[in-house]
C-alpha cells in the first residue's frame, strides 16, 4: 500500500442546534447540518461571520458558553479522530520540517515510523526539505509542510480553515490539488472565502451568511459544465457580496 | 571599530584634562598612569579578576538554574504560582545592599556569599521574563496541540517551553548585565579578594590609579561576559534574533 494513503474512511458528521455567541453578539444559534462520510464540502461564507468559530466548536476548540450537540455518524468519540490545519501553519520554528510533521506523534508521546514522515514529505514535494527549518521555507512551502502534519495525524475527520488563503494563484492552486489527491475518502470541512476554491474541491458548498448566522442549501458542483461553474461562481459571488453590504 | 574610537578620544581628552588642570594623581589619575598601575600590578589584578571571574559564573549558573526552575514550576501549577509568585517579587523588592551583609554573615568571607549576592540578582530576571515568555505561547500552538490530544505535561515540555526560549534569551541578556553588580556588591561587603576588594582596599590607600585599573580589568569583563552570553542566548532561539544589541 502507498505510505500516503491509508484505510482510514471518514465517518458523517452531525451538527444539531448549535450556538456561539460573543458577549451579546450571536454569531450563530440552532445552526443544524449534516456531512456525508468521506465527502468535502467547503464552508464559504463573509469575514466575521463565524466560520472559523464553527471549525473550532467541531474540533472542540469553542469557547466555554457554546452550545449544541456534534456527533460522529458511527457513534464513536470525536475526541482523538479530527485533525484541524488552521490559518496560519502554526509550524513550530524551533523543530525541523520533519520534526514539525511528527509534531503529533510527539505530543502523545506515541511510536511513529520515520518513513511515513518521509513518504508524506515527498508526497507533498518537500522530500529534499527534511531537515530545513521553517523560517528557511517559503509560505508555499510552510503550508505544504503544514498539510504533511495534517495527514499525518491519519484522523477521518480533517477541518481546514482557510488553508491556502495567503497564497499566491499558482501556489494555491498546486496545493488545492495536492489536498484533494490526498485527502480522498476523509470526511473534510473546508472554510474559505473564495467561491472558486470552494466550486473547485468541494462535493458540496455552503454558504454560511446573516446574524445569527444561517446555511444555505448545498450546492453540488461536481460534474457541472465549465460554463454552469462559472454561473454559480457568479451567484455565489452576488450572494456573498449582498451578505457582506 | 567605533565604541573603540570614541573611547580613544574619551583618553585623550581625559588625560589633556588631567594635564591641564594639574589635579593630583589621588584624585584623578589620567589614563596613562592608569595603564602603567595596570601594568605593575597585572599578576595582583589577574589573581583578584579570576577571583571575580568564578563568582560571576558560578553565581550565573545557581541564579539562572533557580530562575529557570521558578519559571516553571510558576506556570505548571496554580498552587505554585500563588505561593512562589511573592517570593519571587519579593526577591527582587528587597534591595541587593541590604541583604549582602546578612550573606557575608551566614556564607563566609569566601565564595559563597558573593555566589549568592550575584544569583539574587540573577534570578529575578531571568524568573520574571522566562515566565511571562511560558505564559504567553501562541494560542494556535496550544489550540493544536489540543486537537492533537497532547497532555498537559508535553504541552508545557514540547510547545510552551520552546516557544519562551527567545523570551529566556532576554532574561539570560539581562542577567548577564547584572551578574557583575552582584558579585562586586558582595565583595564591597566582605572579601579577602576580588576585584571589587582590589578597589575598596585601593581607594582606602589613595592608590586611586589602581583602583581605576581595576575598574577598567572589570568594565571589560562585564562587556566580555555579557557578548558570549549573548552569543549563547542568540543559539539558544536562532529563530528569532533580538531586535537591538546593546553592546
Amino acid at each position: 500500500m502507498d505510505q500516503t494513503s491509508s484505510a482510514v474512511a471518514g465517518f458523517g458528521l452531525h451538527v444539531r442546534q448549535a450556538r456561539v455567541a460573543f458577549g451579546g453578539a450571536v454569531l450563530f444559534d440552532d445552526l443544524s447540518f449534516d456531512l456525508e462520510p468521506g465527502s468535502f464540502t467547503c464552508l464559504l461564507g463573509p469575514s466575521g461571520i463565524g466560520k472559523s468559530t464553527l471549525l473550532r466548536l467541531i474540533a472542540g476548540l469553542a469557547p466555554e458558553d457554546a452550545r449544541g450537540q456534534i456527533r460522529a455518524g458511527d457513534g464513536g468519540p470525536l475526541a482523538g479522530r479530527v485533525a484541524w490545519m488552521a490559518q496560519t501553519d502554526l509550524l513550530c520554528p524551533w523543530l525541523d520540517v520533519a520534526g514539525n510533521v511528527a509534531l503529533g506523534a510527539r505530543l502523545r508521546g506515541t511510536a511513529y515510523a520515520p518513513a511515513h514522515v518521509t513518504a508524506l514529505l515527498e508526497a507533498v514535494g518537500l522530500g529534499d526539505k527534511m531537515r530545513a527549518m521553517p523560517n528557511t521555507l517559503s509560505g508555499g512551502q510552510r503550508q505544504r509542510a503544514a498539510l504533511a502534519r495534517t495527514l499525518m495525524e491519519d484522523r477521518p475527520l480533517v477541518l481546514m480553515d482557510e488553508p491556502f488563503g495567503a497564497l499566491d494563484a499558482i501556489t494555491r492552486w498546486r496545493l488545492q490539488e495536492l489536498a484533494l489527491q490526498l485527502l480522498k475518502g476523509r470526511t473534510v470541512l473546508l472554510v474559505t472565502h473564495d467561491p472558486r476554491e470552494a466550486l473547485r474541491m468541494g462535493d458540496a458548498v455552503r454558504v454560511l451568511a446573516g446574524r445569527p448566522a444561517t446555511l444555505g442549501a448545498p450546492l453540488h458542483p461536481r460534474g457541472l459544465s465549465p460554463n454552469e461553474l462559472l454561473a454559480a461562481e457568479h451567484r455565489l459571488l452576488d450572494e456573498l457580496a449582498a451578505t457582506a453590504a | 571599530m567605533r565604541p573603540l574610537l570614541l573611547f580613544s578620544a574619551f583618553c585623550l581628552v581625559w588625560e589633556a584634562l588631567v594635564r591641564a588642570s594639574g589635579v593630583p594623581a589621588f584624585i584623578l589619575p589620567g589614563p596613562l598612569r592608569v595603564v602603567a598601575a595596570l601594568a605593575n600590578n597585572a599578576s595582583f589584578l589577574a589573581e583578584n579578576a579570576l577571583v571575580t571571574l568564578v563568582e560571576i559564573v558560578l553565581g550565573m549558573l545557581v541564579g539562572v538554574s533557580l530562575g529557570c526552575l521558578a519559571a516553571l514550576a510558576l506556570s505548571a501549577s496554580r498552587g505554585a504560582r500563588a505561593w512562589l509568585l511573592p517570593l519571587v517579587v519579593a526577591s527582587q523588592a528587597i534591595p541587593i545592599f541590604a541583604i549582602a551583609p546578612l550573606l557575608v554573615l551566614w556564607l563566609g568571607f569566601g565564595l559563597a556569599s558573593k555566589v549568592a549576592a550575584a544569583a539574587l540578582v540573577i534570578f529575578f530576571p531571568v524568573a520574571s521574563v522566562f515566565y511571562d515568555g511560558l505564559a504567553r505561547t501562541e494560542r494556535g500552538w496550544l489550540d493544536l496541540a489540543q486537537v492533537m490530544n497532547a497532555k498537559p505535561a508535553a504541552i508545557l515540555w514540547r510547545i510552551r517551553l520552546p516557544a519562551a526560549l527567545p523570551a529566556l534569551a532576554s532574561g539570560l541578556r539581562m542577567a548577564a548585565a547584572v551578574a557583575p553588580i552582584g558579585a562586586i556588591i558582595g565583595e564591597w561587603v566582605g572579601a579577602a579578594a576580588g576585584l571589587g576588594f582590589v578597589m575598596l582596599q585601593a581607594n582606602a590607600q589613595m592608590q586611586t590609579d589602581l583602583m581605576f585599573a581595576a575598574l577598567l580589568v572589570l568594565a571589560t569583563f562585564a562587556v566580555l561576559f555579557y557578548r558570549l552570553v549573548d552569543r549563547l542566548a542568540l543559539r539558544l532561539a536562532p529563530w528569532q534574533p533580538p531586535t537591538q544589541s546593546t553592546v
